[in-house]
């Protein structure tokens, strides 16, 4: 059974200027394991739909179910990773890590050390007490991950999370944040532009039209389905077959 | 160490340092060259001592207070009532800045009246706060808060309002509660703002404790200043304005002392 459903979901906003339909009839269910990219021309709505499945917008019309449950609010099924990392300056690594834990209140021992351990894992181990201005950038997209995996969510929503890397980085940090969700046998939904790296780390990528936001088609990547790992799939001889066919029919809007 | 640096990075060195000593040392001379001009000025008679004083008729004014008692007395008087008034105006405004964030529909109904408030020279209240409460300490302390409030009030809220908002949608994201946004998320942020609004308000209410002194008290160094005046003791006018002087730098230097400790391990 989907893990995540939304049914014919549609949101509308209202200004002063009049009503503007953001998305409308998005139909979409994502398996569990499964790692599903949205793309599409800026201002589609893309992310307006991982903020509806966050719970932190309700829809117009339409049901978003996760695990068979309708979403009401903000659930610690549920991790969102931001396009920054929007670690708090004044919060130490740890502290940073933390911050789901203790809002949501399960911060107990036996959390705090699972955290610890990540950090240790994923390389940040004898970090604890530095504050963000002392990390790289690569390391501190890792924290931000680690503070939501924390929280242990099934669902990852990733809202163009590697866009304030510079390029070398961006590929280090897909490929480790891939491997990691992986690992976990996350089930992640992720919005970018960026039509190869959506094409690399996917196993389904989700093209959507412009303003009001619908789906337009998708594509089934078979690389890394098969295993495959973004550098690895970046290689392989079928990738630029799908960036093109990405590429042409967002083309069209351009 | 110095000897890792090559002669030119060396010389380099030596001149940056030159040069702050020399501004240092202008500064220095340039107090001392005013006093030495000003005392010079009054012995010869280029001036009227009577009217201007001179520093070493200062110096023994306030060598007179000190020895009675007294300076001690007026310094601490005018000590504690910036602080009483600065602590309250600065806790009194930060709770109004966090009603107002809290509440855009209080923020916006204020919004008018805070920017009037802001605009009348809050001294002229002066005389109504003798008014309903007497000469009394508490008059002064009034005094003080309603100068310093409102700049704590509106640089605390325009702070809250400038908490990067993709902060509180991750908080948001957890689930967080309203409450949780203000104590883990915008409370946090604001420190240096508040840091910023307490150097301003630490000023402010030494200019209140000042004028309330003036209006309503028998204690103070701005009492000092009125009773100087009204006898004509030049004298002890100017001994109690250097007094003041210090007692603003010492103030300004204890908020910077706070900032060094509260902003260590920040990024800014």
């Amino acid at each position: 059974m989907a893990l995540v459903q939304l049914k014919n979901v549609s949101l509308k906003y209202h200004t002063l200027e009049g009503e503007i339909t953001a998305l409308e009839s998005i139909n979409l269910s994502v398996e569990p394991e499964e790692f599903v990219s949205i793309v599409g021309p800026s201002g589609c709505g893309k992310s307006t739909l991982l903020s509806l499945v966050a719970g932190l917008l309700q829809p117009t019309t339409g049901e978003i179910l996760i695990g068979g449950e309708p979403v009401r609010g903000p659930s610690a099924k549920v991790g969102y990773m931001l396009q920054q990392d929007y670690l708090y300056e004044w919060r130490t690594i740890l502290d940073n890590a933390l911050l789901g834990l203790e809002i949501r209140g399960t911060k107990t021992p036996e959390t705090v050390a699972e955290v610890k351990q990540m950090l240790q894992d994923y390389g940040l181990g004898g970090f604890e007490s530095y504050y963000p201005h002392q990390l790289s950038g690569g390391m501190r997209q890792r924290v931000a991950l680690i503070r939501t995996l924390a929280i242990q969510p099934e669902v990852l929503l990733l809202d163009e999370p590697f866009s304030a890397l510079d390029y070398q980085n961006r590929l280090a940090v897909g490929e480790e944040v891939v491997r990691i969700l992986r690992e976990r046998r996350k089930t992640v939904i992720m919005v970018t532009h960026d039509i190869p790296e959506a094409v690399s780390m996917a196993n389904r990528v989700i093209v959507m039209t412009p303003r009001p936001g619908t789906i337009q088609s998708e594509h089934r990547i078979a690389m890394s389905s098969a295993g495959l790992t973004p550098l690895q799939t970046r290689e392989h001889p079928a990738f630029r077959k799908y960036f093109t066919a990405i590429w042409k029919e967002l083309n069209v809007y351009a | 160490m110095l000897d890792q640096y090559s002669p030119e990075h060396r010389a380099y060195l030596r001149r940056i340092k030159m040069r702050h000593l020399v501004i240092r040392g202008t500064q220095v001379l340039l107090l001392i060259g005013l006093f030495a001009l000003w005392e010079l000025a009054a012995r010869q008679g280029w001036i009227n001592a009577f009217i201007f004083s001179h520093p070493s008729r200062i110096w023994s004014a306030a060598v007179r207070l000190a020895s009675q008692g007294d300076l001690w007395k007026h310094l601490g008087w005018t000590v504690g009532e910036t602080a009483l008034g600065f602590t309250a105006g600065t806790f009194l405004g930060i709770v109004i800045a966090i009603i107002l964030w809290w509440s855009d529909f209080v923020s916006r109904v204020l919004d008018p009246y805070i920017v009037v408030l802001e605009s009348i020279p809050k001294v002229a209240l002066g005389p109504i706060f003798v008014v309903w409460l007497g000469t009394t300490i508490q008059a002064v302390i009034a005094m003080a808060i309603s100068v310093s409030v409102i700049v704590t009030i509106m640089m605390m809220h325009a702070g809250f309002k400038e908490v990067d908002p993709n902060k509180v949608k991750l908080a948001k994201s957890f689930g967080a509660t309203k409450f949780q946004i203000l104590t883990k998320v915008i409370i946090p942020a604001s420190v240096p703002t508040m840091i910023a609004a307490l150097k301003v308000s630490v000023g402010l209410s030494l200019v209140g404790t000042i004028v309330g002194e003036f209006l309503a008290s028998k204690a103070g160094l701005g009492y000092l200043i009125i009773y100087g005046g009204q006898v004509f003791n030049m004298s002890l006018v100017m001994a109690s304005v250097l007094l003041l002087a210090v007692v603003s730098i010492i103030l300004y230097f204890l908020v910077s002392k706070l900032e060094e400790r509260v902003v260590r391990g920040r990024d800014y």
